[in-house]
């Protein structure tokens, strides 16, 4: 019988830990295909962040540094600086990218290092329970902010791509959403291009995804996609916001 | 030939002799010398450098590079060395071998710019959280900083455990003649199994990882770092005895003070009081062997620890001692140095 369908070789058998309904296994299985068409197999060195996602260095079925909360893009830089020659990622969420590992992130993309990040926007801390992300929409609950993010007192929801497309060293920033088929298929397309521009040593990638959070938004799985699309959306629209041709 | 080298540039040079291709550092008085001559040297080498965002992105960059197999070190001072401390703590977690260098200002806080030996604590008693320690040096002349530099990687690289240098600022910034070493061979180092070099081809995979989220497992693996330490205690200890067979006054001082020291205990000697020096030169594992054994010796009336701090590396002289004999202190702090006169003084004072 033919195979029309099989898990890619980039990751690994064991099982993931995810909810039902999280994204984050959708974006893990985007980024290990691209990893496996363009043929980086068993030439990659992946990055795990702290939050939900910690355990990633489980998955990827390749080598794996396991970096502290925020800190991935300066530990894939030491990485690619000592092995250039070396694909390098880096995963990360948005409490570990936008908040705490904010100066990280900026200077790894302004310095231009040949590293790609998939950045998985779910605007809430996943790992420590539903507290408010740094990307929090205004008015979204969060156990740090019980009635809705308030301006007033929770500041404003961070940008990420519209921020770092101002600096010179990214070579391509672009968002994606893992909401419906099309969509994933879209984000796989922005993946493809990020990991080719690091083949291509031009300099530092980076693709957002906005993803769904079913159970720290105490929704169910089918509402929480409705969620990135319909909401988030609004907030983070999707597109390519800097491309070095 | 020897050559007249400022400390910090010589720890730099014996760095890159020793097999150093990886600098990551952010700016700090007094060791500012130590990353400018690493931003051009290792280049010439084949090497890489990163003037980092922050201390904390350093020490991060330094994690990368050693998991992924490279001589990677970082160098501050006091407030940039408290930032670092976590990255230290995942460092050892991880077991990635690599050389932290801090050239030690006096604090707390913002503290001062002149040298001072007040993180002494920190840098022996782990710093950062957790069940770990590092190989801690308290190197006292410009050769000893290049001697234990050249060998920093081959320590580390053996028990996979991070060297620590702590000198102070007097000790980069003085400017003394050194013999420079050959360039260590690095094509006959062998492969690090464990490190992440992604060239795996599916095989074999590695992970560096400080997460053991298992009691059982994290518990076996602290008990592993306490192996590893107490090896390095067995083969690594070093210090130096200077006259104390016959001391009836043992001063105990490390790094710069343990030169100042060794001047007052001539001067003292030359008054015909018999008074010894006793160094260590590991502050990490701390020599409690050969304290134990002068402190047990007759003729040893008392001892006299000195520091530039407030009694930090007197706790381990207490301890060592088993306070046997009366542990006295003098010590300057704040970036106030004391003269081999001001010992003397203090000594002929307190204890005669
Ligand atoms: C220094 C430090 N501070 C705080 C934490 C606790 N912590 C673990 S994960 C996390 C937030 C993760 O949220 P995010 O990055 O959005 O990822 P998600 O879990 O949503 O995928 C925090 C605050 C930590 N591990 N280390
Ligand atoms: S808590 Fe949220 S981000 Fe974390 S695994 Fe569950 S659904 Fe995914």
């Amino acid at each position: 019988m033919a195979i029309v369908y099989k898990k890619s070789n980039m990751l690994t058998d064991v099982p993931f830990h995810y909810c039902p309904g999280c994204t984050h296994g959708i974006a893990h299985k985007l980024v290990a295909e691209v990893l496996e068409e363009i043929g980086a197999e068993g030439n990659v060195v992946g990055v795990a962040p702290v939050g939900c996602a910690v355990f990633a260095y489980n998955y990827f079925n390749c080598d794996m540094q396991e970096a502290s909360h925020g800190r991935a893009p300066a530990v894939a830089t030491g990485i690619k600086r000592v092995l250039p020659d070396r694909i390098v990622f880096a995963y990360q969420g948005d409490g570990d990218l936008a908040s705490i590992g904010m100066a990280e992130i900026i200077h790894a993309a302004t310095r231009g290092e040949k590293i790609t990040v998939i950045f998985i926007n779910n605007a809430i801390y996943g790992m420590t329970g539903g507290q408010m992300a740094p990307t929090t929409l205004e008015g979204q609950k969060a156990t740090t902010c019980i009635y809705g993010r308030n301006p007033e007192v929770n500041g404003h929801p961070i940008k990420v791509c519209e921020l770092l497309s101002t600096l010179t060293g990214p070579s391509y920033i672009a968002r994606g959403a893992l909401c419906d088929a099309a969509s994933v298929r879209k984000a796989k397309t922005m993946i493809r291009t990020a990991f080719q521009n690091q083949i291509d040593k031009k300099g530092f990638s980076f693709v957002e995804l906005l993803s769904a959070c079913p159970t720290n938004w105490g929704m169910n799985p089918e509402q929480a996609l409705s969620y990135v699309k319909n909401e988030m959306q609004d907030l983070y629209p999707l597109g390519v916001f800097k491309e070095v041709k | 030939m020897k050559e007249l080298m400022k400390g910090n540039e010589a720890i730099a040079e014996a760095a890159v002799r020793g097999g150093c291709r990886a600098f990551f550092g952010y700016p700090i008085t007094p060791q500012n010398e130590i990353p400018e001559y690493m931003s051009w040297r290792l280049f010439e080498v084949g090497g890489t450098y990163v003037q980092a965002e922050s201390e904390v992105a350093a020490i991060n960059m330094v994690y990368g590079a050693a998991g992924a197999g490279a001589r990677a070190m970082t160098s501050s001072s006091s407030p940039g060395i408290s930032l670092k401390q976590e990255g230290i703590s995942y460092i050892c977690g991880a077991r990635l071998p690599c050389v932290i260098v801090n050239m030690v200002r006096g604090g707390p806080g913002l503290g001062g710019i002149q040298p001072a030996q007040s993180d002494y604590f920190q840098a022996t008693k782990g710093g950062g959280h957790g069940d770990y320690h590092l190989l801690v040096y308290g190197p006292s002349s410009v050769q000893e900083c290049v001697d234990i530099m050249y060998n920093a990687f081959d320590v580390s690289d053996k028990y996979r455990v991070p060297v620590m240098i702590l000198g102070d600022g007097m000790l980069g910034q003085i400017m003394e003649p050194v013999e420079l070493p050959e360039f260590k061979d690095l094509s006959k180092l062998p492969r690090k199994p464990w490190a992440t070099y992604g060239d795996n081809k599916g095989k074999d995979r590695q992970i560096v990882n400080s997460l053991l989220i298992e009691p059982d497992v994290l518990e076996a693996h602290c008990h592993l770092l306490e192996d590893t330490y107490k090896e390095i205690a067995k083969n690594e200890t070093a210090f130096e005895n200077y006259l104390c067979d016959d001391a009836e006054v043992v001063i105990t001082a490390y790094g710069t003070v343990a030169r100042i020291a060794k001047s007052a205990v001539n001067i003292l000697r030359e008054q015909g009081k018999k008074v010894g020096l006793l160094r260590p030169i590991t502050l990490y594992p701390f020599p409690n062997d050969e304290f134990a054994r002068v402190a047990k010796q007759d003729c040893v009336k008392t001892f006299v620890c000195t520091e530039l701090s407030l009694g930090q590396m007197i706790e381990d002289v207490k301890l060592a001692t088993g306070m046997i004999k009366p542990v006295k202190f003098f010590g300057r702090t704040g970036g106030n140095v004391m003269s081999p006169e001001d010992i003397v003084e203090y000594v002929n004072k307190e204890v005669y």
